[in-house]
């Protein structure tokens, strides 16, 4: 595609200071989001992966301007939006919404699930007149595939799956280009989460909606998204189209999490990555490549200069980018030239 | 004679708003040596029923029918007295946050060494020595300084391994497992049911893991238990139950998953949804506990309880319509 992305991402960086001390001065920061770029295109899906703390939420929550950036921009359709005061900004808040995780305490227990779509509504001033907004309420419970008469009622008297339908109503009602789903169905019971991940496809595919899908399931990632960043530690270690992603993982760290993951197959023979110890914390992140204490491959390079980011050859597909040494070395010597996907996940 | 045998366990709650049935007549055994998972989405009754089996229900509310027999002798009729000297020594438990059991103001080393001097009357000394062993056991690097460490300085994969350290101490018969990884991440999650294998091998305890997760089921279990509402609606040997699951809810769990590797297969653009909610445990239900949600329903469902038959050798389903292997479809 040439046209402009809908979303960019230059250089986000989110560091939070850390007080102590006996003056309270800031005695350390959280790298939390440590410099990571990406795009995302009209009505594509764009997931982020990887493990817990490695900035995933961070980087959602700066794209909400939830808290002021470090640093970097963020273009909306062209147009600034990090720098932007909150009075011009609102009109463009419509158009990126949000899905959280859990579905108990997003939702404010003492209002009625209509006042809770109205809000926005309201809000955003996009209602005519009380028929209108009438119309609209019944539209986002169809689109949800909640009954209509079902805005009357109280928040607690809904399921997790429910409630989890009346948070993607909400984020709709502002009619929006772009929603960030926060493990939006991470919380929820398998059955019920293929409903809900059901639900967000048709809902896609029928509004052209883009979506930054933020997850730590591998699995349901492969199934719902275009494209994969792969999180480490605040960086963004690999992006992929998603085939080339799960099929000729490019990055030590995404192999690993592939070769991780069960496999609802018993018996079958796969090659098991097995990282050793913990990652490290994000307040003094390794130097070098962040990942070279834990990556199987690590040479005296990784340990002292930081990989970056770069277009990587790939049989499968175009827009492979990953951040390792060693597609410096020659293929032969270079684990990830091959196309191990299947292998490791023993598919196929 | 099998090591552990549960027959007919009932475990209701007496709650403001009604009884409710959290465990509403589940019978399995467990052989020495063997894995046995149980699976079942949130609610279906699977901690309850560990929490009975070593009778750590509080009664009342709780209210516990049935009978659980450990090499023959049934616990619901042990004294305070002997269940303690079982639990911790020759049945064991693992929970999912292992943050919560662990004593935040004992060392690592002394909660190990507690367990041992309790249990088998070791010397202080004799069972630092044995923590010590345990935690190289268990893959902690450093032992000899981490015994001196509290829980808090570690990471919730390193207390993961302490807690298996503390279960496994005593050379238990029977270990339970309640989400042992499900609070952990997932190369961390590899990490430790790489270390459960290897110990099983090793210490060949038999182990009963409760999980919610398909792909953890079918990389550790030899024999599946499938749980829904609080009743047992399958079970089978892992790979009958993966590749032949033979009641409605299974077949509806297994659809439901994504596998990894779905974007190369080109396999399903659509996951298989099982419409509807979960009923209440708080209502009596007649037939069958799916019915309400089930695509095979009858009239027969919704009166009749469906009895667990076998269906195939070391295969049984509760369902009124699952084949029977040599039956001709109908
Ligand atoms: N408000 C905050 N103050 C300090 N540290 C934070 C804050 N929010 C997140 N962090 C830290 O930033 C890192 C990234 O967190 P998060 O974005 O929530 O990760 P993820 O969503 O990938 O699990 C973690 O180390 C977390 O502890
Ligand atoms: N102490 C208790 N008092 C009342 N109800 C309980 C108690 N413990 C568990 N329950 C109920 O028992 C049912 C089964 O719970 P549980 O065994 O924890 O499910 P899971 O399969 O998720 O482990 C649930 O409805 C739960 O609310
Ligand atoms: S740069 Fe080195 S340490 Fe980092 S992932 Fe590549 S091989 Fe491993
Ligand atoms: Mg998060
Ligand atoms: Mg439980």
């Amino acid at each position: 595609m040439s046209t402009a992305p809908l979303l960019q991402v230059n250089d986000l960086k989110k560091h939070f200071p850390i007080h102590g001390g006996f003056f309270g001065g800031v005695t350390a920061k959280v790298y939390a989001v440590d410099g990571i770029s990406f795009d995302i295109a009209k009505g594509e899906t764009l997931s982020l992966v990887g493990e817990s703390g490695c900035g995933k939420s961070t980087v959602g929550k700066a794209l909400l301007r939830l808290f002021p950036l470090t640093d970097g921009q963020v273009i909306l359709d062209g147009q600034r939006i990090d720098d932007m005061p909150s009075g011009t900004l609102r009109p463009l808040r419509r158009r990126m919404q949000v899905v959280f995780q859990d579905p108990f305490s997003s939702l404010n227990p003492r209002m009625r699930v209509r006042d809770i779509l109205a809000e926005p509504i309201r809000n955003f001033g996009l209602a005519k007149n009380s028929a209108d907004l009438e119309a609209r309420l019944a539209a986002l419970m169809d689109k949800v595939r909640l009954p209509r008469d079902a805005v009357n009622r109280w928040p607690h008297e809904f399921s997790g799956g429910q409630r989890q339908r009346i948070g993607i109503a909400r984020a709709l009602a502002g009619e929006p280009d772009l929603i960030i789903c926060d493990e939006a169905v991470s919380a929820l019971d398998v059955s019920v989460k293929a409903q809900i991940v059901n639900l967000l496809q048709d809902l896609q595919k029928e509004l052209g909606l883009a979506m930054l899908f933020i997850s730590h399931d591998l699995a349901i990632v492969e199934h719902m998204t275009h494209r994969v960043a792969v999180m480490y530690l605040g960086k963004i270690v690999e992006v992929a189209p998603r085939r080339s992603l799960f099929g000729a993982p490019k990055h030590p760290y995404t192999e690993a999490l592939l070769s991780a993951v069960p496999q609802p197959t018993p018996g079958i023979q796969r090659q098991r990555i097995i990282l050793k110890g913990d990652v490290p914390s994000p307040i003094n992140p390794p130097k070098g490549c962040r990942f070279h204490t834990r990556c199987p491959y690590a040479f005296d390079r990784c340990r002292v200069e930081e990989p970056v980011l770069r277009p990587i050859q790939d049989a499968m597909g175009e827009g492979h980018v990953s951040a390792c040494h060693l597609h410096d070395l020659p293929a032969a010597q270079n684990p990830l030239s091959e196309a191990k996907g299947a292998q490791l996940l023993a598919v196929g | 004679m099998a090591l552990l045998e549960v027959d007919a366990l009932q475990t209701h709650f007496r709650t403001p708003d009604g009884i409710n049935r959290a465990v509403d007549g589940v019978s399995f055994h467990v052989n020495a040596g063997e894995t046995l998972a149980i699976v079942g989405e949130s609610g279906c009754g699977k901690s309850v029923t560990a929490m009975s089996i070593l009778r750590l229900i509080p009664e009342p509310p709780g209210k516990i029918a049935g009978a659980i027999r450990f090499n023959g002798k049934n616990l619901l009729e042990a004294s305070d007295k002997e269940m303690r000297a079982i639990r911790g020594n020759e049945i064991s438990m693992i929970f999912q946050e292992p943050m919560t059991s662990l004593n935040p103001v004992l060392t690592v080393g002394r909660q190990i060494g507690e367990t041992l001097r309790l249990h088998q009357g070791m010397s202080a000394q004799a069972a630092e020595d044995r923590a010590v062993e345990m935690l190289n056991l268990v893959g902690i690097p450093e032992a000899k300084r981490r015994v001196k460490e509290y829980p808090h300085q570690l990471s919730g994969g390193m207390r993961q391994r302490v807690m298996i350290a503390i279960a496994l101490a005593c050379n238990p018969k029977l270990l339970i497992a309640d989400e042992p990884t499900t609070a952990l991440d997932v190369t961390i999650q590899a990490q430790i049911l790489d270390l459960m294998r290897d110990l099983k091998h090793r210490v060949g305890a038999a182990i009963v893991l409760i999980t919610h997760d398909l792909g953890v089921v079918a990389e550790v279990a030899e024999r599946v238990v499938v749980m829904y509402a609080g009743r047992k609606v399958e079970e089978a040997p892992v790979h009958a139950l993966f590749n032949k699951p033979r009641h409605p809810y299974t077949q509806g769990l297994l659809g439901s998953v994504p596998k990894l590797g779905s974007s190369l297969t080109g396999e399903a653009t659509r996951l298989a949804e099982i419409p509807g909610l979960v009923p209440s445990l708080k209502q009596k239900i007649p037939g069958c506990v799916f019915a309400s949600r089930c695509a095979h329903a009858t009239d027969l469902c919704t009166a009749v309880a469906p009895a667990l038959e076998e269906k195939a050798p070391g295969h049984v389903a509760a369902c009124h319509y699952a084949l029977r292997e040599g039956a001709l479809a109908a």
